[in-house]
């Protein structure tokens, strides 16, 4: 096996979350073969894929849904290998899960509290939730309706923004874009953006290429189970294999 | 003392008068209270269920097994104590607290088993839940069917008839405020979230095996306790009451009165155990009474069509998820 074609110099940070030869087995089949990557304090890592690469795996063992086979997981130096989902939220690593998971029978209000969950403060949750109002105001407008009643977009900015109420350092997004009109997709990454300039980390699972690689600072191309290369968003947007890849150009 | 500090004991101070009054008005008619008694056990089961299958939307049709496991603990353990009793105090309060520790013992044995059988089972969702748990019931069934000890087929007999109408509408009652208590809880939440979205209940925090395995054994404490209590009023206990059809009995009752319902639970529960009552005096009336002995084999295919007609006509169950209490609940703080 030889090592993911590295490309252009990555600006370095204080480290904040570290995978080392990460495996993932479902039974007989293996999905990540020994992936290793790295996400920095403030930095967006975008993960980049075909259906099947084992995007969504490696989130789901990073976020503790999923027992890694083998392999190394440390938040902010402190191994979380194999810990349960309920508690890595409290060290400050949310996951909004693949197709959004939100609690349809439930209202949007709900939903959001349910996002603050293990917290216990009062006015903190309050504040989290008109910092969310200001990213998506039309969740405020929504307030009392039921979230199943949602667009697919304002069931996005839902998952987002319940994500956010854990107050985390680390976010993790599974396809945000998935099944949504370009146009929605542009203003949640526009607020992606923003949400990244508050000081939050993110790492994003897309297959959306163009948009995950021109948002994230860096970014890594998996294919069936490793990595097949590596380098700054822009630049691997730029490099002819992603292009021919991924962007259909 | 604050308002809150009486808020935890006073629905049971209140309760109790009521309950006395009932024994006492009861008293001379044993029908009635036998029929009273079996609606009671039945809410208890169908209340403690609806925890499982109805807040937190896991699929375990073995109730009978947690309840065979409480009757014959608990029965048994009244036998062997039947000859003593505590010297310094009247009869009939040694028999009671000899039966008040049968049904915790009972209770307790049930949710051992819980716990033993929901630790690793909880992980698998849907139907596959649902046949270890019917598998659970029938092996406790069988096991109960080649125990010397437990009377084999023939079952235990001669268990002192020690509960009274007060006693079990006192756990009716219990069951009933521990299932509002929990709905109303973070802990309900906690439930109802793994109801809805496992996944998205994970990644919110939520401990959800923990709380899984909990509500199990929770469910399965007082179906043991309904065991113990329907030990000790119906003159023997043997396997064959406690098959199969026995769990699909409850199923069905929080089927029909709405998953999730406390309140349906019961509806339903209290309907469907005197349904063969009343099927049985409808058809002595009839020209032909003979139909009236086979009441119990008629009210299966009744309890299916029930079941297909609510299916059709309101697939949430009579009650849904609401609450019979939730008319008069105040608005949460903060709801605008």
């Amino acid at each position: 096996m030889s090592g993911p074609a590295v490309l252009g110099e990555r600006t370095p940070r204080d480290p904040l979350l570290e995978v080392k030869d990460l495996q993932v087995a479902y039974g007989a089949i293996t999905a990540l073969r020994g992936i290793s990557l790295s996400l920095g304090q403030g930095e967006v890592v975008a993960l980049i894929g075909a259906n099947g690469a084992g995007k969504t795996s490696t989130l789901r063992a990073i976020s503790g849904m999923l027992r890694p086979k083998a392999g190394k997981i440390t938040l902010r130096g402190q191994d979380i290998t194999g810990k349960k989902a309920h508690t890595l939220l409290p060290l400050g690593m949310a996951h909004a899960p693949e197709g959004r998971g939100i609690f349809l029978n439930l209202s949007v209000e709900e939903n959001l509290q349910l996002g603050a969950y293990l917290r216990k403060d009062t006015d903190g949750i309050q504040s989290d939730l008109e910092q969310s109002f200001g990213f998506f105001p039309v969740l405020k407008d929504r307030l009392q309706q039921l979230a199943g009643t949602l667009s697919g977009g304002e069931q996005q900015m839902l998952a987002i923004s319940r994500a956010l109420m854990s107050r985390p350092s680390l976010l993790l997004l599974d396809e945000p874009s998935l099944g949504l009109a370009p146009q929605i997709i542009e203003k949640i990454f526009g607020i992606l953006r923003d949400i990244n300039q508050k000081g939050v980390s993110i790492l994003l699972v897309e297959q959306n290429a163009h948009l995950a690689l021109n948002l994230a600072h860096y970014g890594y191309v998996l294919e069936t189970g490793e990595i097949a290369m590596t380098g700054p968003g822009k630049t691997l947007l730029a490099s002819e294999e992603v292009k021919k890849a991924y962007l259909g150009e | 003392m604050s308002k809150d500090a009486l808020k935890g004991p006073l629905p049971v101070i209140l309760a109790l008068p009521v309950l006395a009054l009932l024994q006492v008005t009861l008293q001379d008619h044993d029908f009635l209270i036998y029929l009273t008694s079996l609606v009671g056990v039945n809410v208890i089961l169908a209340v403690s269920l609806n925890i499982v299958n109805g807040m937190t939307g896991q699929f375990s049709i073995g109730h009978a097994g947690f309840m065979a496991v409480g009757a014959y603990s608990g029965g048994k353990l009244s036998l062997e104590m039947k000859d003593y009793a505590l010297s310094f105090l009247p009869h009939v309060v040694s028999d009671q607290i000899s039966f008040m520790l049968a049904i915790l013992v009972g209770g307790a044995a049930a949710a051992l088993c819980g716990f033993i059988v929901g630790l690793p089972s909880l992980r698998l969702k849907g139907d596959y839940l649902a046949i270890v748990t019917l598998g659970f019931g029938e092996i406790i069934r069988v096991i109960v069917q080649n125990t010397e000890a437990f009377g084999r087929a023939l079952g235990l007999s001669g268990i002192p008839q020690s509960s009274s109408l007060a006693m079990i509408l006192f756990w009716v009652f219990l069951t009933l405020l521990v299932a509002k208590r929990i709905a109303d809880s973070s802990h309900g939440r906690s439930l109802w979230a793994i109801r809805e979205d496992e996944i998205a209940a994970e990644a919110m925090g939520v401990n959800t095996t923990g709380y899984k395995v909990r509500a199990f054994v929770i469910s399965a404490f007082f179906a043991g306790v309904a065991g113990v209590l329907f030990a000790h009023f119906v003159p023997i206990i043997n396997p064959g009451s406690f098959t199969f059809v026995k769990s699909m009995e409850v199923v069905v009752m929080i089927v029909a009165g709405g998953l999730g319902s406390t309140t349906g639970s019961v509806v339903a529960a209290v309907f469907l155990t005197l349904l063969p009552e009343g099927l049985r005096s409808a058809f002595s009336r009839l020209d032909d009474p003979s139909l009236a002995q086979k009441v119990d084999q008629i009210r299966m295919p009744i309890y299916g069509l029930l079941l297909v007609a609510i299916m059709l006509l309101r697939p949430q169950g009579i009650f849904g998820t609401h609450e019979i209490w939730d008319r008069w609940k105040k608005k949460p703080k903060g709801a605008t």
